[in-house]
């Protein structure tokens, strides 16, 4: 008893000198947690924000709107405005006819393919159909919107080259001869771009003069037989090297330019001309004429226009731009929201692809993944939880829908493959496919989300029904399923997300197949080749072509935004159901 | 230890037997929770099973509606007569004669529904109720019985959580009778109330004793003293002693009885 009062006196002396670094602990422990916190959102705004950055230019798009001469001998070959002669008509004429219409001055067989480069030939299609549609257009000049190109869509969104308008002082005159030019400007306006270019060539020149030292040095150093090879290679180096600077000092007065060195396009007249050449003193140049002037008096009001990415290191020619451009000029190019995004189901040509066959197909699977896990996965988890009897094989039952849930999801693919397609022969790549494999693998997750759910429901509700004469039936059915409600259903559309996001067993099954048609919404749709949002991310983020990064990453906000409304009907159901007790 | 302690004729003699138990013994698994019960339960009185915890009252309280059966690796053997019914024949359905003996839990554990819904549960499962009139009737006379009516008449459609945990226990004991049982378990049924709402419960009690027979387990000797007319006193699975609650407080034969009731162990 002493020594206990003993303490109690200097109880209060040892707590206090503990005290502070309790409190230092304490406040230790939430800068952990608030870092963490900070941490992790942090990396979301990051992720957010880039997937954000790229996808937002896919919502947009050039189009391109041409005036079309539906001319009766080239679409109606049969001259009946019947459907079938109709599909034989000729619709990509058409539409070549109208750009040549755009740009007469092009007659080379070269140019004009690449003029036609500037929209997909899947427009033709397009145009058949909107004249089958209304049959009342042929003959008729039309006004016909297609997507342009998706090489331009993305220079003219800036995404393509580096470009830069010089602004320039003083009057142009120009003297044609056939479609070369001879440019001379009354104010030295060229000497701005001179000096760009010959400090281009300067330090190509440096570059390459670098690179020779460096395998004379190697040489000298390392000696024995690979020693006369670099040598000789860097002969061959400081020579291109010279050459390099012998342009840049251009001793005849003229720089000569190329494809590897940034292109001039001089805008002047209505027109357009890629510079070929410039004097050393800047004031006059010759130019090859890409779109024809209008006039070729003195000019006022004229620009040069620098691409600064040299022409061999990009697609898109110097004469494609001009004409994008000359069309721009011309009001037939304009930029709008990308509606095709929307509207159309995948396609080769990235400015007319869409999510619309990847999200109905989606669409149709989460249909039968939930049709076929939710009611089997609740179903069992309510028998094994509240009417099967504890023994060895239940015990089984129970380690094995745990390991399940742990298998990785392209087994359940490769299942898919072995046993639905091999043995029970349905249809590869169809919605019907893929919602079994999916709700194959969401059956695990969903039994043990609602097993969870059942186990929260306190057991004095059980009591209570049971205590008043409720058959074991009718105590799950009325008390513990409508108590276990939001915990199941908040549990199912997780799983219903998860599929929704699973890419790796869509794979195994054939999903990953290109497939331009949008699933119909009907029970044949089931069994269509589909793909979905997950899938088509993948097949996007494969893709060559440039324009589909952009896609890629619209495609996933879109997937996103899906998830995020899963998620929110989750919480809204759970509100909604949500009792106390 | 075996059996009876007590002269069971004395105290039978008088009132009929509701409930006659034989060498009741309730096994969880290995464990034997309760060793060779054997007494008779009046008809129209309130008895008490009391004793320190774990000593198998409540156990044997749930052998009585078979509320044992829910639980896992529970096996009851022994002989349980109502009425001249075996309460342990695997024949008899337990729902049946659930609907016979009700019981009262220790929590108050109202479902999550209304007042109203909460009290004709039970009669819309039996179908007790040949109408809404009829059913309305019931509901109202169970909770007038339960001494609730006055307290909810106006508001029968809130929720019954939303009640006091005093009122949500007399709510509770409405719900049993609602559906016209002849016995009433209640374990502890005080436990997690206040002294005021005890004592409405104990009140309660004592009225019902009139028309049902009701069995209590408590571990309040003066709730024991206050409500019973007979007082079983049961220690680590056995019973020790039964009668009279009197006899039980003022004259135990047993000195672990004495011991309990005079606080020295429990």
């Amino acid at each position: 008893m002493t020594d206990h009062t003993a303490n109690t006196r200097d109880i209060h002396a040892v707590v206090q000198a503990r005290l502070e670094s309790r409190y230092r602990a304490e406040t230790r422990f939430r800068s952990y947690g608030i870092g963490a916190v900070l941490i992790s959102f942090l990396i979301l705004l990051t992720l957010l924000g880039s997937i954000i950055a790229q996808g937002m230019p896919a919502f947009t798009a050039h189009e391109l709107t041409l005036e079309v001469e539906l001319d009766r001998e080239l679409i109606d070959p049969l001259g009946d405005e019947s459907e079938n002669s109709l599909r034989q008509g000729s619709f990509s004429r058409v539409l070549q006819n109208a750009m040549r219409e755009q740009f007469p001055e092009v007659r080379d067989r070269r140019e004009l393919r690449s003029l036609f480069q500037l929209y997909t030939p899947l427009n033709a299609p397009r145009l058949m159909n909107e004249v089958i549609e209304d049959r009342g257009l042929i003959g008729q000049r039309y006004r016909f919107r297609m997507p342009i190109s998706d090489e331009m869509d993305l220079y003219l969104k800036g995404m393509l080259i580096d470009e830069s308008r010089v602004s320039v002082i003083g009057a142009l005159d120009i003297t044609l001869s056939g479609d070369v030019a001879e440019l001379r400007a009354s104010e030295p306006a060229f000497d701005g771009v001179l000096a760009d270019i010959r400090a281009v060539l300067q330090s190509e020149a440096d570059g390459l003069a670098a690179r020779a030292q460096g395998l004379q040095l190697q040489a000298d150093r390392e000696g024995g037989q690979d020693a006369d090879a670099n040598r000789q290679r860097a002969d061959v180096l400081l020579a291109r090297s010279e050459a390099y600077r012998t342009r840049a000092a251009a001793p005849d007065g003229l720089v000569v330019l190329d494809d590897t060195l940034p292109s001039l396009i001089v805008e002047a007249g209505g027109g357009a001309m890629r510079v070929t050449t410039l004097s050393a003193d800047g004031r006059s140049a010759t130019a090859d004429i890409i779109v024809s002037l209008e006039t070729s008096d003195r000019i006022e009001n004229w620009a040069i226009q620098v691409l600064e990415t040299p022409a061999d290191r990009r697609r898109a020619s110097d004469q494609q731009i001009a004409w994008t451009r000359a069309l721009e000029a011309r009001g037939a190019v304009t930029q709008g929201f990308n509606g095709y995004l929307f509207s159309n189901a995948d396609s080769r040509e990235p400015e007319l692809a869409g999510v619309r066959g990847a999200f109905l197909g989606s669409v149709l699977t989460m249909l039968i993944t939930m049709l076929l896990s939710v009611p089997i996965g609740v179903a069992t988890a309510i028998y094994l939880e509240e009417f099967a009897r504890k023994n060895t094989f239940t015990d089984l039952i129970e380690v094995n829908i745990n390991n399940l849930a742990a298998v990785p999801s392209i087994i359940y693919g490769l299942l898919g493959l072995a046993v639905f397609i091999n043995v029970f022969g349905m249809p590869r790549s169809s919605p019907l496919l893929a919602g079994v494999v999916l709700s194959l693998m969401t059956l695990p997750t969903m039994i043990i989300a609602t097993r969870a759910a059942l186990k929260a429901v306190p057991p004095s509700i059980r009591d209570a029904a049971l205590g008043i004469g409720a058959s074991k039936t009718q105590t799950v059915f009325h008390h513990v399923l409508p108590l276990a409600a939001p915990g199941i259903l908040t549990g199912s559309i997780i799983g219903l997300a998860r599929a929704l996001g699973e890419t790796a067993p869509l794979l195994m099954i054939g999903m990953v197949a290109f497939i331009a048609d949008a699933p119909s919404l009907s029970p044949e749709g089931l069994t269509e080749p589909a793909t979905t949002m997950s899938v088509q991310i993948y097949l996007w983020y494969d893709a060559a072509e440039r324009a589909f990064e952009s896609r890629t990453a619209a495609a996933i906000m879109i997937l996103l935004v899906m998830m995020i409304g899963f998620n929110a009907l989750a919480i809204f159901l759970r509100r909604k159901f949500d009792r106390k007790w | 230890m075996k059996g009876v302690p007590l002269d069971q004729d004395a105290i039978t003699a008088d009132t009929d037997t509701k409930i006659k138990a034989r060498n009741v013994n309730v096994y969880y698994d290995d464990n034997h929770a309760l060793v060779n019960v054997s007494l008779d339960i009046p008809d129209r009185s309130v008895t008490a099973f009391i004793g320190p915890s774990g000593c198998g009252k409540s156990t044997f309280l749930r052998c009585l509606n078979r509320m044992n059966d829910t639980i896992e690796g529970a096996r009851v053997d022994g002989s349980l007569i109502m009425e001249g019914e075996e309460i342990n024949d695997p024949h008899l359905d337990p729902v049946v004669l659930r609907a016979r003996v009700g019981m009262v839990f220790q929590k108050p554990n109202p479902f999550p529904k209304s007042i109203f819904d909460n009290v004709a549960y039970g009669p819309r499962i039996h179908g007790l109720a040949q109408s809404a009139e009829e059913l309305e009737a019931i509901v109202e006379q169970s909770l007038r019985k339960a001494g609730l009516w006055d307290e909810v008449a106006d508001r029968l459609q809130d929720p019954g959580t939303s009640l006091s945990g005093g009122q949500q226990q007399r709510l509770v004991i409405a719900r049993a009778i609602a559906v016209n049982p002849e016995v009433i378990l209640m374990d502890e049924p005080c436990s997690a109330l206040d002294p005021i709402a005890t004592a409405r419960i104990e009140e309660l009690i004592d009225e019902l004793r009139e028309n049902y027979t009701i069995i209590i387990v408590t571990h309040s000797m003066q709730q024991a003293a206050r409500v019973s007319q007979q007082t079983a006193f049961f220690h680590l699975g056995e019973l020790v002693e039964y009668g009279p609650t009197e006899n039980i407080f003022t004259n135990p034969q047993d000195q672990r009885t004495q011991d309990y009731v005079m606080g020295r162990f429990g």
